[in-house]
């Protein structure tokens, strides 16, 4: 299913995404309000401190802070098949940041996706898992960023091409994918459960990449959390639901919390865009939150049945790519990965049996042998190994071998990767 | 996790010695033994850390055979350090540097150019000059003595007499291919290299001309390393004006 990648309703899918993902775009704020202001907040009090811990469960800071640049002035660069999006600042500034905006006015951002003007925001702010987020969270968050020194840096205009800068759109959008309403808490489960599936649906937004999006830039309900290629990044989100990619239903709650919290696991590493998630948000968790988090994931998968292995290609064309894949894999991987392909995790991840390498989709081991990659310094990994990038060393056919030979051996049950596929993510963006 | 080297090697000697004969101690023994081998970890090691760098850095940073993967033994770790974040946060742009190193802490990016600060490998092999000796001396004068009717000083003004750099953050321009040298000259001139203000080598590379660029950079490539190439000590010279990388 890598041949997947390659096909046009991929590349539908992948604007789609594009769509969503450019949303965090916030509408002008040149309103006037003529409410009174709350005064700002102490910044040490409890309600800035427990907002700080849910912006960063919201991972705020990943589009509205310019990296090397001040927290939270927005200005970021969000390319999207659509044109480029630049997130909003959302500091105290009377004029170009959020000073002006009342309690309810965040809410209702947060909420209904609306700005205090009545405009739209553009659903790259991912404000239809936000709906989620009750008003005591939301009001927190609001009190936090009340905290945060004022930046005075005007919002940047949105660079997108007709007719996409027609933001009439987006109601249209709405319509067909946006639901408003709080999280609801189902009273058959546990409290951790519902703890768990109130961050992961709602601050966490992890639908925004593990959902798969329509033509329209949508995500369908009836297929939460079931993967999908991010556009622009060329990175496959897996499914969170399926035991065959990043389904945790065989992990133990453990595994899954070092791999949210640290980026390092028993059974697999963040790297690319999750990389991202863990380190701007998720190694701020508690331990209940991420324990939370690890229970409601591990009850998502639904678990499958392998698929049969079936390769595009004719069986001698792949036999002579393992050969090939066998001797660069000797020559340079083994001295990390082992040869039997067990690794030492959690540093050098163990390559047989991992689910990310038998996926569907090729693109992440592709990748990572092209792009190699640290995960996240954090916390519990805050001097991490890395894995070298090969893209200067090897060429397309022995990336394909070699993503072939640890796609096919000591049990792993994923499909032959052809020279061509290697090629195309050459050029993939790496930011 | 368990197990280090010579525990590990302990018990697959005496499992090995005695599995076939006595089932019960070869079943607990053999047992911990496979469990050791799936809990084997990397060396606690910054050299096994880096092993995302020398695939292009070459062992120890002594560089390799690619004029633009510059050798990183020996520069100052304050340098390092600079360039380091200045990738992490995008204001140096190279895209595979700029993505390896997005996500890392200031402290575990100063403990890396330690590392390669630290290192003294043997010299890259001398490099034999492909320009006339006309220009090369045209790179020697503006090397040595700058050209002061246009604004630019010499590179030893601040590199030092011997081009061996000054600690905490001017780094030596020995051992650096002619292709890479002038690169990085470009880059600072077209915007895609920038240091903190004020950024004194953008204003330099600004005034420098083509054939400055050809002249100097393969005088550079071109100048023998001396057995000791470390940088000079902290304040060996006064700088000719306020430099944004040097902390103060």
């Amino acid at each position: 299913m890598s041949a997947q990648a390659q096909q046009p309703d991929q590349l539908l899918r992948r604007m789609a995404l594009g769509v969503a993902l450019a949303a965090l775009a916030f509408a002008a704020l040149a309103f006037a309000s003529a409410v009174a202001q709350p005064h700002p907040p102490a910044p040490d009090s409890a309600i800035v401190k427990q907002g700080e811990y849910l912006a960063r469960a919201g991972d705020c800071i990943a589009c509205h802070t310019t990296p090397g640049a001040a927290l939270f002035a927005g200005g970021r660069a969000m390319p999207t098949p659509f044109g480029t999006l630049y997130s909003s600042n959302i500091t105290p500034d009377a004029d170009t940041g959020i000073g002006k905006w009342t309690t309810d006015n965040f809410y209702s951002s947060m909420h209904t996706g609306r700005a205090p003007d009545g405009g739209l925001l553009y659903p790259a702010m991912p404000f239809s898992s936000y709906t989620k987020v009750t008003r005591a969270d939301s009001d927190a968050i609001f009190a936090y960023l009340r905290a945060v020194p004022p930046v005075r840096q005007p919002n940047r205009p949105h660079d997108l091409r007709f007719p996409y800068n027609n933001r009439s759109l987006i109601l249209g959008w709405r319509t067909l994918f946006f639901t408003e309403g709080e999280y609801k808490p189902d009273a058959a489960k546990s409290s951790e459960w519902n703890r768990g599936a109130y961050l992961v649906q709602g601050l966490g937004h992890c639908s925004m990449c593990h959902t798969p999006i329509n033509a329209l830039g949508g995500s369908s309900q009836s297929q939460a959390f079931q993967g999908g290629l991010i556009p622009m990044q060329n990175w496959y989100a897996p499914s969170l639901t399926s035991n065959k990619e990043a389904g945790l239903g065989d992990w133990s709650i453990a595994d899954i919390s070092d791999l949210l919290r640290s980026g390092v696991s028993h059974r697999g590493a963040v790297y690319g865009p999750m990389a991202e998630v863990t380190f701007d948000s998720l190694q701020y968790m508690s331990d209940d939150d991420t324990r939370a988090m690890a229970i409601y994931l591990k009850g998502l998968a639904l678990g499958s049945i392998p698929d049969p292995v079936s390769s595009p290609m004719p069986t001698t064309e792949s036999s002579l790519l393992t050969r090939l894949g066998e001797s660069v894999y000797k020559g340079q991987c083994a001295n990390c990965h082992s040869g039997d392909g067990r690794g030492m995790p959690p540093q050098f991840p163990s390559l047989a049996g991992n689910q990310s390498i038998q996926m569907g989709s090729a693109v992440n081991p592709i990748r990572m042998v092209l792009n190699g990659g640290y995960p996240p310094g954090t916390a519990g990994n805050p001097i991490p190994y890395g894995m070298p990038p090969f893209a200067q060393l090897l060429s397309d056919d022995e990336v394909a071998a070699v993503v072939t030979y640890i796609r096919t051996s000591w049990g792993n049950r994923g499909a032959a990767v052809s020279a061509a596929q290697a090629n195309a993510l050459r050029s993939a963006p790496l930011e | 996790m368990t197990g280090g080297p010579i525990s590990l090697a302990a018990a697959a000697m005496i499992a090995g010695r005695h599995c076939g004969w006595f089932p019960l101690l070869a079943l607990l023994l053999c047992s911990s033994v496979a469990r050791a081998q799936t809990d084997r970890q990397p060396p606690d090691t910054m050299e096994a850390r880096v092993l995302a760098c020398v695939a292009c850095h070459g062992p120890a940073g002594r560089g390799i055979d690619n004029d633009y993967f510059p050798r990183l033994a020996g520069k100052p770790a304050g340098y390092l350090t600079n360039q380091l974040i200045a990738f992490r946060d995008g204001r140096r742009r190279y895209t595979p540097m700029n993505y390896l190193l997005e996500f890392q802490q200031d402290s575990y990016l100063r403990q890396m150019a330690e590392y390669f600060a630290a290192q003294r490998p043997p010299p890259p092999p001398e490099i034999v000059p492909v320009v006339s000796q006309e220009i090369l001396d045209r790179g020697r004068s503006l090397a040595m003595t700058g050209d002061a009717e246009h604004g630019v000083p010499a590179c030893a003004a601040c590199h030092g007499p011997a081009f061996t750099g000054m600690e905490p953050a001017i780094p030596g321009l020995l051992g650096l291919r002619a292709s890479y040298l002038s690169a990085q000259l470009g880059a600072w001139r077209y915007g895609t290299r920038t240091a903190t203000a004020p950024d004194c080598m953008q204003n330099v590379a600004g005034h420098l001309t083509e054939l400055d660029v050809t002249a100097v950079t393969a005088w550079l490539a071109a100048l023998p390393i001396p057995p000791d190439s470390s940088p000079t000590a902290r304040g060996a010279w006064p700088l000719p004006f306020a430099c944004g990388s040097q902390p103060k």
